[in-house]
């Protein structure tokens, strides 16, 4: 007779790691919240209600919600951009490219695209 | 030192107890010795599972203070207070320290870990290039301790998440380049490669410096590009 213990419901309290996976995993609502966010912009463009969405946007709980996303979708990039080379692996030549190379190009992709965004709106 | 040992007796405990046992405080002695120390002059009904000493066989893995480990590799003088030892987590327990390793032997058969060929056997050896061993060899290091597994959330709320070191050692054939198998179905399913969240704790845990972590999302890459790609075979 075996004893299998009952199921831990506050396991991700039991070590600092699942936390820190948890609290990951969480900032993905953020994430959403930031896709529905750019649609509703791009929709209000597209309609011609800029005006109306930048009064909406400029709201107190818009803003308290856009600078919490912004810090976790930040938080979210940068631990999935750390994670890219266990996904990656590249060999040339039988040379294993190093990690730090493959998150190095990722951010750098990051940064090329923010600029360019940021170019497109000035 | 003091060590709280958990104590699973089946027909007399209805549940883990913990009992303490004062062992020597040694420089030299790792938690297997103690624990050995234990058994042979203080309580000799106490069980657990143990064999090479020096971490090749795998059998001693624990959890100590919470922390998965192989406990012929954790020393005492890693520890200032009274040592907690329980068995890994995820499995149930058989007695005390022992548990049921059917569950992972299970999970570990579905993956084929071993060379699959077709066609005729060959008259020599098969022959590998340096960089064909590098490919795979970190993997192949792996001891079946089960110390991913008790690491894992998501095989310890899932048992039937196929698990870091199946996965690991199916991608150890899967890279080999004699191996001709193809593990897709298996690895690809739901309880396979996508049940992983990544928290990649099994990675920390490993006392082999294995990588199952890296092994499962390499798959995961795989297995999206064998499923936009279906004619692609594993290795064309």
């Amino acid at each position: 007779m075996t004893y299998s213990p009952p199921r831990d419901r506050l396991w991700f309290l039991r070590r600092r790691a699942y936390l820190v996976f948890v609290l990951r995993e969480l900032t993905s609502l953020f994430v959403a919240w930031s896709v529905v966010y750019l649609i509703l912009l791009l929709d209000a463009a597209a309609g011609g209600a800029l005006p109306a969405f930048w009064a909406w946007a400029a709201g107190p709980w818009v803003l308290a919600v856009n600078v919490l996303a912004l810090g976790a979708t930040v938080f979210h990039s940068v631990t999935f951009l750390n994670l890219a080379p266990k996904a990656t692996v590249i060999r040339l030549d039988g040379w294993r490219v190093p990690g730090f190379m493959i998150s190095g190009g990722n951010y750098s992709a990051w940064l090329a695209v923010s600029v360019l965004i940021l170019w497109v709106l000035s | 030192m003091i060590l709280r040992v958990s104590r699973y007796r089946p027909g007399v405990d209805a549940e883990p107890v913990f009992q303490e046992y004062e062992v020597p405080d040694r420089a030299d002695w790792a938690i297997l010795d103690a624990l050995n120390h234990v058994k042979d002059a203080v309580d000799g009904t106490l069980s657990f599972r143990w064999s090479c000493r020096m971490g090749i066989c795998g059998s001693c893995g624990m959890n100590v203070n919470g922390e998965p480990k192989l406990t012929c590799g954790t020393f005492l003088t890693d520890y200032t207070g009274p040592v907690t030892v329980e068995p890994l987590r995820g499995f149930p327990v058989i007695r005390d320290l022992v548990v049921d390793i059917d569950p992972f032997l299970a999970n570990l058969s579905k993956v084929s870990p071993w060379l699959i060929r077709e066609g005729e056997e060959p008259d020599s050896e098969y022959a590998q290039t340096p960089e064909q061993l590098e490919a795979y060899k970190q993997y192949s290091m792996c001891i079946n301790c089960m110390l991913c597994y008790s690491a894992c959330p998501v095989y310890v709320l899932d048992p039937d998440f196929l698990g870091p070191a199946a996965i690991a050692l199916a991608q150890r054939y899967n890279l080999d380049s004699r191996d001709m198998g193809d593990r897709f179905d298996v690895l690809s399913a739901e309880e396979g490669v996508w049940g992983c969240t990544f928290v990649g704790e099994c990675t920390s845990a490993c006392p082999k410096h294995v990588d199952p972590a890296e092994a499962i999302q390499r798959y995961k890459l795989t297995a999206a590009l064998r499923s936009v790609l279906p004619f692609t075979r594993r290795r064309p």
